[in-house]
């Protein structure tokens, strides 16, 4: 200590404090003490018309242990991030394979499948909505199927998670074929002359070398997939007999916070689905030793 | 295997997913024109509309009043663009190039926020909106975006790849911190601003929730959730719902084709969260 800068240091320190304060302020205010605060109304049952917020320990935590509502929600959710993740991240990787070669209409592909990623998900859900209607719907009319594939319990989450994979294909496309740019193309060159062909190539070049970026897009799509709101809730009303094989955790908050005014039990779910999320993540990071490779 | 052989394989590979991501833009774009009896008849099911309904286009703005809307999603797009500019533009420089007590501290803040899901902060902030006296109004729409952890990060990405040496040229011309960060830096990260403002326009005008909750009202909403409402109220009026949903997307698909390129890089450089 007393050890005394150089006017550079003493100046850095004062305008590297100044160009970081907005931002530090703004997160502050509106993301740590939030995320403080939430957890905090976790302990609190809301009170009702004005009455004070009373502390009640555990309690949420154990009704939401015992609350078969919440996790037929979580199991939801584990189901619409097992089949969303894992096939739209085999599809985007093929796809990207293949337009990672000198290939006319190449951009134009491309722009196409970026496309959904655009769009606001409350009106992809509309159109697929009527794309899966009954009795009116493109999907049963042209291969002349009656299938109700958002009012049947059992397979409703699946078709969510259908458009869910539509959605982001593109997306996870745009970032392996940047990490595509990265695999030198001797590698490949090597390996043809070798009688190596297009899947072998694939497995033992191309995925080891981009299991970086196929890392990077598994742990994002996760965390995504576990958060999924805005398809659900426009398609699920509570007239449709699926509802309660489709609502995930964050459909739950937001009814539990905004529609039934139960803050604390609100908070509660959200604080679950942090923990989820943390544990998934952990596992993975864990996991990721046995199959990503760093140069 | 055969090159041409192989080569029409990709092609026809590559159609099919074409035509799987196009349709439903495609079949929004023919009942939105289409009567409402012309959606419900099935023998024979109905394709292109007989007589394209192009009132359809005048009904549906004036019943949600979508230029109100528009006004509405490109205030709050707009302005969290300029808020978190201009914020992580700043703090991306100090993270990346100035050595100060608590930069890591602080910097592990940054990160944190972007590892934690977003729903943890709504109720306080939700809470904080209507102390503020804020709820449908721009500026509560705005609020969770005034700064931007992301883009904290990505502009600290962008200054690091920055060679130090323009920087000591400058320093020994006698510029001080902010003349180099102002006249200097800042100036050659511009292909990381614009990737953070197109993500946070994307961002903003994808989101549902945060507009659902602070701006329940009609004519203070936006494009995202006045869809959720119509969705509830019009049930089966299809052509009306499809051209509510046509109209809400096609500005932002036309700035898309338009801008395609920074669009795709900039969220392959960023590899933002969408």
């Amino acid at each position: 200590m007393g050890k005394k800068l150089t006017s550079r240091q003493k100046s850095e320190l004062i305008w590297g404090w100044i160009f970081i304060i907005p931002t530090m302020l703004g997160l502050f205010v509106l993301n740590i003490y939030p995320m403080i605060d939430t957890i905090k109304q976790s302990f609190y049952k809301t009170g009702d018309f004005g009455k004070g917020n009373k502390f009640v320990g555990l309690a949420n935590y154990q009704k939401v242990l015992g609350d078969s509502e919440i996790w037929q929600s979580l199991w939801n959710t584990v189901k619409y991030a097992i089949v969303e993740v894992p096939i739209s991240i085999v599809i985007a990787l093929l796809l990207a394979v293949l337009l990672n070669k000198k290939l006319k209409g190449r951009d134009t592909f491309r722009t196409i499948f970026f496309l959904p990623m655009v769009v606001a998900p409350a009106a992809i859900a509309m159109v697929w909505k009527w794309l899966y209607n009954s009795n009116f719907g493109l999907i049963n009319n042209v291969f002349h199927v009656r299938v109700n594939w958002i009012s049947d319990p059992k397979i409703a989450i699946y078709s969510i998670a259908a458009i869910g994979i539509w959605s982001v294909i593109g997306y996870n496309m745009v970032l392996f074929l940047a990490g595509l740019q990265e695999v030198p193309r001797d590698y490949y060159e090597a390996a043809s002359l070798d009688g190596a062909n297009g899947w072998h190539q694939l497995v033992n070049i191309t995925i080891p070398l981009i299991s970086p970026t196929i890392f990077f897009v598994l742990v994002t799509r996760i965390i995504g997939a576990m958060q999924v709101f805005d398809l659900i809730y426009m398609m699920i009303d509570l007239n449709n007999p699926a509802w309660k094989k489709t609502q995930s955790l964050v459909f739950l908050f937001y009814k539990y916070s905004f529609e039934q005014s139960k803050k604390g039990y609100g908070a509660t779910v959200v604080v679950v689905l942090l923990l989820v999320i943390l544990v998934l993540t952990v596992v993975q990071l864990i996991g990721q030793k046995k199959w990503v490779h760093y140069d | 295997m055969n090159k041409t052989i192989r080569n029409t394989i990709i092609y026809i590979v590559l159609t099919l997913v074409s035509i799987t991501m196009l349709v439903p833009f495609i079949w929004m774009f023919l009942t939105a024109f289409k009567t409402t009896a012309e959606t419900m008849q099935v023998d024979p099911f109905v394709i292109v509309p007989k007589i394209w309904q192009t009132q359809n286009f005048g009904n549906v703005i004036r019943a949600m009043d979508f230029v109100r809307l528009y006004i509405n999603t490109l205030s709050m797009v707009a302005l969290r663009i300029l808020f978190a500019v201009v914020t992580a533009t700043m703090s991306g420089y100090a993270f990346a190039r100035l050595e100060f007590k608590g930069k890591k501290v602080m910097f592990a803040v940054v990160l944190l926020q972007m590892m934690i899901p977003v729903q943890i902060f709504i109720i306080p902030q939700y809470i904080m909106v209507s102390k503020l006296h804020l709820t449908n109004s721009i500026m509560g729409l705005v609020f969770p975006g005034v700064v931007s952890a992301f883009g904290t990060f990505l502009l600290r990405q962008a200054y690091m790849q920055l060679p130090k040496d323009i920087e000591e040229a400058a320093r020994l011309d006698g510029c001080s911190i902010p003349q180099t960060f102002f006249f200097i830096m800042a100036p050659l990260t511009k292909s990381a601003m614009v990737a953070l403002g197109i993500f946070t326009a994307v961002f903003a005008y994808k989101d549902l929730m945060w507009p659902m909750i602070v701006c329940p009202d009609n004519r203070a909403t936006t494009l995202a959730s006045a869809l959720a409402k119509m969705n509830g109220q019009y049930q089966q009026k299809y052509p009306e719902l499809m051209m509510a949903a046509l109209i809400s997307c096609v500005p932002m698909i036309v700035i898309y084709i338009i801008f395609q390129k920074q669009f795709i890089e900039g969220i392959a450089t960023s590899g933002g969260k969408l």
